[in-house]
């Protein structure tokens, strides 16, 4: 499956096409030529003749900073995450990143019971500003490495969550989400990246933006409006914002005017945009490649009903993986994933 | 390298602060008993030395990490006695503004992070602050305080390669007090000594007498240096005994009698009374003129504590996120 390339309004010259790898990592050098205090902390991410990561992120970057600044790790997420919210509370703005997004799991000690709740514990005296990048989404990896773990971090406090659906918000959030006194977890998606050469995904979009030469950032908290439309609200992230947009212009043809509204940033949410959308079309289907119970469409289910339930036409729906692991038959993936098909199915019923 | 000796004064200043550790845990234990505090305790009785020995090795911009066991280590860092007891009472005027705890006491102002209370937490944590310490180029470490117990959680391991491979400016200071919790040490460890496992990361590993205040001293006194010399971490073992329970509620049914007195005969503030004393640096009159100043700090302490503005239940609410 691919779509077109992606054409954003922020297009005023000079400007250049980038995909997501690109602009993220170029969110990393030049936040990293802004602050000294800024660090990169993972596996694979500097070492000569390597590949800059599991997914060619950090490509480069070591050569230019150094291995003081682009530090190797072992294979040891616990000690990673904790190192990283340690050198945060040292004084350092550390970026550190797993391989696969599955592997948070190791490291859940230090992100949930340090990075997420020292803040509080010290009375608000303490900051933690880090940010934690992992690759999300499935790609023919299966069960441990393809998993979509959005839903475990925005339900800790203390943390923010990001989750960029294209190359512009990717390095506008990133540069946020490193100045940001806060630990964060960003959120990438694997068929999103883009990436040329030996790490490109097979079932990838090619999604490329304009990256303007001037600087900029995206504040969190921001949705996105990528699709106005009158009759449905549609709230999707990361990759499933490409097949919510691929499912809106098929149901355009049927007459069927749908908003695709992508939030960005998950915590903080930015539920007034949602909410002014769905009091407009009176109906809402969220799509999310995690599975179904306790995802994160779930808390905008709820919190959608809350405040808007006087506006719905209809019942909210969503569309998300089922309740398994993530399969390994591409055959099973494909049903496994929430399809552009399944996607036109839920919103004609909640239209019917 | 040079020997490391204290003065007299500095003898006495250790001797004070272990005084004021073990009255403050007493102080603490009755109030539990009474029913003055919330929560629950982890006691440091019998853990002076170690808590003391370290910290008085300490440069004031070092930085400490603890454990569910925090009060001594808070103590001899210099937490102010006044905000440690008000944090126990959950008062806006505790040094964790009654969001910590008697298991998450500290104040980064004077060097200690709020305790880790997951055993084995703080560790990552430790060695990223002296990471952060390294890059900064400040000539300060950290010590990490842990216990016996922790050296079996894959976050020490994963840790201390980090920081030997490193060489980060961090000493791991490991009380092994022969329990975790109910479990004896030998029971879940093949080694005989932690401190054997500093082997396995290519780093110094030194078991000492950790009711020897002053061996404790020394041996972190040398362990830091060659931290800040950029010689890379140490694992120091310090063997001691908590004469407490293992918590508020906890009896101590699988010690016997015969061990604890055994401990309780070597406690740690007793010999170096008598040490100090033999060498006629503490006298009789200075030893009680020292005790009633620690009972009429803790009673200011307490009396504050007590009076003390509670947080409004809304308080709850704050401090999330950093603005």
């Amino acid at each position: 499956m691919s779509l077109p390339p992606e054409t954003l309004p922020n297009t005023s010259p000079p400007a250049r096409e980038m995909n997501m790898v690109e602009a993220l990592r170029e969110a990393l050098r030049e936040e990293m030529r802004r602050d000294e205090r800024v660090i990169l902390l993972g596996e694979d991410i500097g070492i000569e003749g390597g590949f800059g990561g599991a997914f060619t992120v950090t490509l480069g970057l070591s050569e230019e900073f150094g291995h003081r600044r682009v530090i190797d790790t072992p294979i040891s997420e616990a000690a990673i995450a904790g190192l990283t919210a340690g050198a945060a509370l040292g004084g350092l703005r550390p970026v550190a990143d797993v391989q696969y997004g599955d592997f948070l799991f190791l490291a859940m000690d230090q992100l949930a019971n340090n990075a997420a709740k020292l803040r509080y514990m010290s009375g608000g005296k303490l900051a933690v500003p880090m940010v934690f990048r992992a690759p999300v989404g499935a790609t023919t990896r299966g069960a441990q490495h393809g998993g979509s773990l959005e839903a475990f971090f925005m339900h800790l406090p203390g943390l923010k969550v990001a989750c960029p659906s294209n190359p512009y918000d990717g390095k506008g959030l990133l540069k946020t989400a490193i100045r940001d006194d806060n630990p964060v977890m960003f959120f990438e998606h694997k068929l999103l990246y883009g990436s040329k050469g030996a790490r490109k995904e097979k079932s990838g979009l090619q999604v490329t933006a304009m990256i303007p030469e001037q600087e900029y950032l995206i504040p969190f908290g921001q949705a996105k409006v990528l699709r106005p439309g009158n009759d449905v609200t549609v709230v999707a992230n990361l990759l499933m914002v490409h097949k919510s947009l691929e499912a809106a212009n098929t149901l355009e043809s049927s007459g069927i005017s749908v908003e695709v509204i992508d939030p960005r940033t998950l915590v903080p949410f930015d539920w007034e945009t949602v909410f002014r959308s769905v009091r407009k079309t009176g109906r809402l289907v969220i799509v999310e490649e995690d599975n179904l119970t306790g995802g994160w469409g779930a808390e905008v289910a709820a919190r959608a009903a809350e405040s808007c339930i006087g506006y719905l036409d209809g019942p909210i729906r969503r569309v998300a993986a089922p309740d398994t692991p993530v399969p390994f038959a591409p055959v099973m993936e494909n049903f496994y994933v929430p399809s552009a098909e399944r996607i036109v199915t839920a919103v004609r019923d909640v239209t019917a | 390298m040079s020997e490391i000796v204290l003065d007299a004064e500095r003898r006495v200043e250790m001797y004070r602060r272990m005084v004021l550790s073990r009255r403050f845990e007493e102080r603490v234990y009755y109030l539990f008993l009474e029913g003055r505090l919330p929560g629950t305790i982890h006691q440091s009785q019998g853990q002076e030395a170690t808590a003391v020995g370290v910290c008085s090795a300490l440069e004031a911009a070092d930085m400490i990490t603890s454990t569910h066991r925090p009060h001594a280590h808070a103590v001899a860092r210099g937490v102010p006695v006044e905000s440690l007891m008000a944090e126990l009472f959950a008062k806006t005027s505790g040094c964790c503004r009654g969001k910590g705890g008697s298991m998450h006491v500290g104040d980064a102002g004077v060097g200690m992070l709020p305790a880790i209370a997951i055993v084995a937490g703080g560790i990552p944590l430790a060695a990223g602050y002296a990471l952060a310490f390294q890059y900064l180029r400040r000539p300060n470490i950290v010590a990490c305080f842990f216990g016996d117990g922790a050296t079996n959680n894959g976050a020490f391991h994963e840790a201390v390669n980090m920081a030997a491979i490193w060489d980060l400016p961090v000493v791991f200071v490991c009380e092994n007090n022969r329990y975790a919790a109910s479990t004896a040490v030998d029971k879940v460890m093949r080694v005989k000594h932690v401190s054997e496992r500093a082997a396995a990361y290519g780093m110094s590993g030194e078991t000492v007498d950790g009711n020897d205040v002053e061996a404790v001293y020394r041996s972190m006194k040398r362990a830091g240096t060659r931290a800040r010399q950029g010689a890379g971490p140490t694992l120091l073992e310090l063997e001691t005994y908590r004469q407490a329970g293992h918590s508020r509620s906890d009896p101590g049914h699988y010690r016997t009698p015969a061990e604890v007195a055994a401990w309780k005969a070597r406690d740690p503030i007793t010999s170096f009374e008598a040490r100090l004393s033999a060498e006629g640096i503490l006298s009789p009159e200075r030893i009680a003129a020292i005790v009633a100043e620690i009972e009429g700090e803790l009673d200011r302490a307490v009396k504050a504590a007590e009076e003390a503005q509670g947080p409004r239940p809304e308080d709850c609410l704050t401090d999330v996120f950093a603005p």
